[in-house]
């Protein structure tokens, strides 16, 4: 298989300061092959990709691409070279049509005319149906994602790659697009599928090539192994039990009610009519894939949009017209999922960091007035209770890595006590190390009596943290199961909407 | 091509010296037009720069430093806030010149009245009718998403306006003649703004600029107020997710900047220009503007940087005088100064590159 391999990686290694990012990796892409690139976040996939695609340099290793090496200095020598990539976030102008995004991209456009021919053309052969001359700002996320992939197929690739492209889809979106690879590896082109994603690698990846802290561990046919072994390959053996005693549900903590809210901005997801309870030690996991009200639900819990009259009641007070600091000092808090920029300031230190969320619940602001110790000594505590890695609370929040940010970030709320606490993606791009100690503050913080409510697209994060679990589809939350018993099948078809369908039955 | 690239860290120390980059900048480059215009540099620096203070005149031209100083470290002090947030406002001038008409109406109404109240009546309308003057753009962008930045720039024009209009209009001095302009405040002792220390040039305008100095300081770096300003400049969505309405920021820094240049009007209206003529905006209000960014927007940065571009306005004066130099000079200087501060603030955030990237 390797023989005739479109690309080969031997022995790639390539280091950060204080991370070694890839070691010694090794694997080979054959034509035809959709090659699946399967690891945690964390494991080196971004930067394999990157340098594939000439965005980084590699320390030591060589790559061949069709049997001759490759050491692209840019990403346009990568793509003269044969090389296409797909990435997670897009860079399409709103203002301006397909075909003039697609031109944008191309290094000597066509005529206008025959570009938006050979988009047509492109679109109808790969079954990606797509009107070249609608503008970017109408278009779904999919409907984006088939532009990108029509300008990277114009190229006519012998590698595409593909950055994690099902987090942005509907489950329809995903299916169309695997339609389109697999149309796409017939005709002999080979792709490199990033993701972390096990049943989807499963079912449509010819071979799998696993990442752990920029190892390769191993290399297997993924459709010849269970979602668990893979899991157990991804993770390695050392995953840590989690210690989910001495937990009971008590009084009702968080009660919501009809809440719905139109979407902020066009990008955005309604919430339609969003009902559920919480209780006293209690987790609550809520799943779904990204961008069906996430962010949405955390705002509206959080205060950052205000409620209609009576649908966020938290033991029997009504929060819903408060504004965030009011809520806090009631004792319902939450932590965002994007860590820099939302949930901490990136330019300001851990210090200051600490006055964004905890003035009034830690006393760090008295009658506007910042006590500037107090908030040094709370930040010097949330460091040493979460064993944040940081030289110390003077240093800005950007410095520090993603798992310790977000290990700082859910430090500052927990000892914070809140009564609830809601989460989104609380292990988002995190080392498992850091990702075990967020999951283990959160269930501490449920022995200690109060509610959490975890939203997370790592159903394997809400399987092992919550005790009941619902899905979040367009702005729609199912009805919760308990966790206990609950099948990986049942809860595909909560994410894919069977809510919806059920009311369509009814 | 070239290509600006981000910097991964910037040097502390290149950061907190490009305000003296830039002025060394602007005197070079200066100094080369005045060369190519047929002037002696060194003599032309010199007189701009140096005389002002030590020069053979400098006991007149001494007290003129506070006094020029003074309305543009007051406004830009009040546009620092704001600018920390992200909230651009470029009309200064115009909320100067509305409230140095609002308070000079208290002073014209009461006239000739010699009551104590009437000189801080004057000081409250000048700000209220600047705050009101800030509002205008704070609301139609809380109301309809209009840019704070287009709206108060135009309402200057407006401002402009309205101060003819009342130069030649409702304050026309009755006794004065049929000439356009007010009564002169300085010849009315309840409503005057005299210099209270003889010889130093400080009025009550630089009574209120030093506090102004403090004030927003304070803000700034104590008050949980001023630390949600700056979070929503440099991270808005975590300044929401911390609990700042926009739109009460927005209307607090346009306010805020809007009383600040309006008591400004006032002080100068009341004092140093004695009255309301249609020529009472000098160019304060926009000079505020590099006075801000020249001092890193932080309040004792502004203090010396007021005080550096007071000196180039009587500086250029005094070259004007001396040295038959254009009339224009000032503002050639004032406009290399903020093109070098920009250009060295540019060049500490990123690095020129000659690839080409994807």
């Amino acid at each position: 298989m390797t023989e005739g391999a479109v690309l080969r990686a031997e022995g790639i290694g390539k280091s950060y300061p204080g991370v070694r990012a890839n070691d010694d990796v090794s694997f080979a892409v054959a034509p035809g092959e959709i090659h699946a690139l399967l690891g945690e976040n964390g494991a080196g996939k971004s930067t394999l990709v990157k340098m594939i695609y000439g965005l980084v340099r590699p320390d030591d290793g060589r790559m061949l691409l069709n049997g001759r090496p490759h050491q692209p200095a840019d990403p346009r020598a990568a793509r003269a070279a044969g090389v296409a990539m797909v990435f997670q976030h897009f860079s399409l102008f709103d203002a301006l049509t397909v075909a003039e995004n697609i031109a944008l991209g191309m290094e000597n456009p066509p005529p206008r005319r025959a570009l938006s021919a050979r988009i047509a053309q492109v679109s109808q052969d790969f079954g990606l149906p797509l009107n070249p001359d609608r503008r970017v700002v109408t278009l779904s996320a999919g409907e984006r994602q088939r532009v990108e992939i029509i300008r990277c197929l114009l190229q006519n690739p012998r590698l595409l790659i593909m950055d994690e492209p099902t987090s942005v889809l509907t489950p329809q979106e995903a299916e169309l697009l695997f339609a389109t690879l697999r149309k796409l590896a017939a005709q002999r082109t080979a792709i490199l599928y990033i993701s972390h994603k096990l049943e989807e690698i499963r079912s449509h990846c010819d071979r799998a090539t696993i990442l752990r802290h920029g190892r390769v561990v191993d290399s297997c046919d993924p459709r010849a192994h269970s979602a668990r072994d893979l899991a157990a390959m991804m993770v390695g053996g050392d995953m840590r039990p989690i210690d989910r005693s001495g937990r009971q549900a008590g009084e009702v903590l968080l009660q919501v009610k009809g809440l719905s809210q139109p979407a902020p901005t066009a990008d955005a997801t309604a919430l339609k009519s969003v009902a559920l309870t919480l209780r006293a030690g209690e987790i609550l996991g809520i799943g779904g894939v990204a961008g069906n009200g996430q962010d949405e639900l955390l705002a509206a819990l959080s205060g950052e949009i205000r409620n209609a009259p009576g649908t966020i009641l938290l033991e029997g007070a009504d929060l819903s017209r408060l504004g965030p600091e009011a809520r806090r000092a009631a004792g319902l808090l939450a932590a965002p999922e994007d860590r820099l920029g939302h949930a901490a300031v990136p330019d300001f230190s851990l210090t200051d960091n600490t006055l964004l969320t905890a003035g009034a619940r830690k006393g760090l602001v008295r009658k506007g007035l910042i006590d500037r110790p107090a908030a040094r000594a709370f930040a010097q505590d949330v460091i040493r209770a979460f064993d944040v890695r940081t030289p110390g609370p003077e240093t800005a929040a950007k410095a520090l890595s993603g798992g310790n940010l977000q290990k700082f970030v859910i430090g500052r709320e927990v000892m914070q006590a809140p009564r609830v606490l809601v989460v989104n993606q609380p292990t988002w791009g995190v080392d498992a190390g850091a990702a075990a100690a967020v999951r283990q503050s959160l269930l501490d913080l449920a022995r200690a009596g109060a509610g959490v409510i975890v939203i997370s697209q790592d159903l394997d994060e809400l399987l092992e943290l919550s005790d009941r679990f619902c899905a979040l589809n367009e702005g729609r939350l199912s009805a919760p199961l308990p966790t206990q018993g609950l099948t990986l099948d049942q809860i595909g078809l909560m994410l894919g909407g069977a809510h919806g369908m059920e009311v369509a039955h009814l | 091509m070239i290509r600006l690239v981000p910097r991964t860290d910037t040097p502390a120390l290149l950061q907190g010296s490009t305000p003296v980059l830039a002025v060394l900048a602007t005197m070079l480059a200066g100094g080369l037009l005045f060369a190519i215009m047929g002037y002696d540099p060194v003599t032309a620096i010199r007189t701009i720069f140096w005389d002002p203070l030590f020069g053979p005149a400098a006991s007149y031209s001494r007290p003129q430093l506070l006094v020029k100083a003074a309305p543009l470290i007051l406004i830009a002090s009040g546009l620092a806030v704001g600018f920390r947030a992200g909230i651009w406002n470029i009309g200064a001038e115009g909320q100067y010149i509305i409230g140095a008409i609002c308070g000079a109406a208290v002073a014209l109404a009461a006239y000739p009245a010699p009551e104590m109240w009437i000189f801080p009546a004057m000081v409250i309308a000048g700000a209220a009718g600047g705050w009101a003057w800030g509002m205008i753009p704070a609301l139609l962008r809380n109301w309809f998403g209009a840019s704070e930045i287009l709206v108060s720039l135009m309402l200057v024009y407006v401002a402009q306006r309205i101060a003819a209009w009342m130069a030649f209009g409702p304050m026309k001095n009755p006794e004065g003649f049929g000439m356009p302009g007010s009564r002169n405040l300085q010849q009315y002792p309840a409503a005057a703004n005299p210099e209270l220390i003889v010889g130093t040039g400080a009025h009550w305008g630089v009574v209120a600029a030093v506090l102004a100095v403090l004030a927003t300081w304070f803000l700034m770096s104590r008050h949980i107020r001023g630390f949600h300003i700056r979070a929503a400049g440099t991270a808005p969505r975590a300044a929401r997710f911390a609990g700042v309405k926009p739109e009460t920021l927005v209307a607090f820094c346009l306010g805020l900047s809007g009383a600040l240049a309006g008591m400004a009007g006032l002080f100068e209206v009341a004092g140093p220009a004695g009255q309301i003529t249609d020529k009472i905006g000098v160019g304060y209000g926009f000079t505020a503007i590099i006075v801000a960014f020249l001092g890193r927007l932080h309040p004792l940065g502004i203090l010396l940087a007021g005080l550096l571009l007071a000196l180039t306005y009587i500086g250029g004066e005094l070259a004007q005088l001396t040295l038959n130099l254009p009339g224009a000079t000032v503002q050639v200087f004032q406009g290399m100064l903020l093109f070098f501060l920009l250009g060295f603030d540019l060049l500490t955030r990123y690095r020129i590159t000659r690839r080409i990237a994807a």
